[in-house]
């Protein structure tokens, strides 16, 4: 329940930012995350930025959560 | 040699350990047991009785993450009861229960929510932006945990023999390594923060094994680039804001002191205890289920009479079973051997 999928920030509102998952693009809350930028990005946890990854670490983890892409979908 | 022992703290692991059929591959003086980190498992039965009575309020939308609707309470899981007509709604952050509470000012919306410091923060942030739009029918049934006392009680535990622990990756990107510095110190016991992918899990081992064969009890941080020693401040500052720690009932560890979270007073408004008040009777465990022993690492699921034949996913006896994440579920799923 602790999956967290990393995200790229699109654009940002107050207090949101609007994220792409690879293709799939999706508001979320910045309430608990300070210095979210545009380009970053961000781990997403039921529907909030918890923390920053880097970009190169963040395509990394997104190949490697794709094999997780069933354990998400069941998840939440 | 003598075996090593580890323990997967978390649930996500957990799946994704059963999933990569890793266990099979790793030497046989290498072990691995599932620790307390599925929240839905964790939940005690009253917890879920306390839900379930206040789903069957009329006028009341009960909303929750979608692996707790089917936990079984003592009659029946929150499925259940919708299937006879409550309101309940699976939403996939606490903010969409605040959003139908906003849309539905003449009914109270309540939140139901489970999990550890990675999704308490959402919960504490989500109260306060409650607050700023005047929302008044909107409530929280707090039945979060702190992950730290209930490894300490773990560690403290002569049953489940753990030489280290392998560390949760996203509660952690909350908290950063420095709380399990604390604990690793004092039961001497090594800590690898680790993230979720096949290699990240390996090479969390490798460094853990490593750890323990050399006596160390320290902290590596294995999934550096999302956890930092420090971890989110400004989401623990928002979590120390709004929720108290009490202490809380544990399925299969019981009662640890100061291991859950319920609002502080300041908040009390947005209380779903405080607003309802519901008496629930301490409820047994299902007959014969072993998910208590299994959440300590004492048991392995194959150990218990139910797995697998009274006990299915379809069909789910206790909440092993049920949580996708589930110990007993990622047996179930992909057929673990050892």
């Amino acid at each position: 329940m602790c999956l967290a999928v990393p995200a790229r920030v699109e654009s940002l509102g107050k207090g949101y930012a609007y994220v792409d998952f690879g293709g799939v693009r999706k508001k979320i809350s910045l309430g608990v995350l300070n210095g979210v930028k545009k380009g970053d990005h961000v781990l997403v946890h039921a529907g909030f930025a918890i923390g920053k990854v880097g970009r190169a670490e963040a395509e990394d983890t997104l190949k490697v959560l794709q094999d997780l892409k069933d354990a998400v979908r069941e998840d939440l | 040699m003598k075996k090593i022992r580890l323990m997967e703290v978390c649930g996500t692991h957990t799946m994704a350990i059963a999933r990569s059929g890793l266990k099979r591959l790793l030497p046989d003086e290498i072990e691995l047991i599932s620790g307390p980190g599925c929240p839905v498992c964790v939940t005690p039965q009253e917890a879920i009785d306390r839900g379930m009575k206040l789903a069957g309020i009329s006028g009341v939308i009960m909303t929750t993450f979608g692996d707790m609707i089917r936990v079984p309470g003592s009659g029946g899981s929150l499925d259940d009861i919708k299937k006879d007509g409550a309101d309940i709604r699976v939403v996939y952050s606490c903010l969409d229960a605040l959003d139908i509470a906003e849309r539905n000012p003449s009914r109270k919306v309540v939140f139901m929510g489970v999990g550890f410091e990675t999704t308490s923060p959402t919960a504490a942030a989500t109260v306060l932006e409650a607050k700023r739009r005047k929302v008044d029918n909107f409530f929280i049934l707090s039945n979060f945990k702190v992950i730290f006392p209930a490894l300490e009680a773990i560690a403290r535990s002569k049953k489940a023999r753990v030489d280290g622990f392998i560390c949760p990756g996203h509660v952690s990107v909350i908290t950063g390594s420095v709380p399990y510095e604390r604990f690793a110190e004092k039961h001497k016991k090594p800590c690898v923060i680790t993230g979720f992918g096949d290699d990240d899990i390996l090479d969390g081992i490798r460094r853990l094994v490593v750890l323990v064969r050399s006596g160390s009890s320290s902290v590596e941080i294995g999934y550096d680039r999302a956890v930092k020693k420090r971890g989110n401040i400004r989401a623990r500052h928002i979590l120390e804001s709004v929720f108290r720690t009490v202490d809380s009932e544990w399925r299969g560890l019981g009662k640890i002191k100061k291991s859950g979270l319920k609002l502080k007073n300041e908040y009390a408004s947005f209380d779903g205890e405080k607003e309802f008040k519901v008496k629930v009777p301490r409820s047994l465990l299902p007959e014969g289920c072993a998910c208590g022993e299994i959440i300590q690492g004492i048991l392995s699921p194959r150990e218990c009479r139910l797995f697998g034949k009274g006990c299915t996913p379809r069909k789910p006896v206790g909440p092993c079973m049920v949580s996708s994440e589930g110990t007993c579920a990622a047996y179930y799923k992909y057929g673990r051997r050892k």
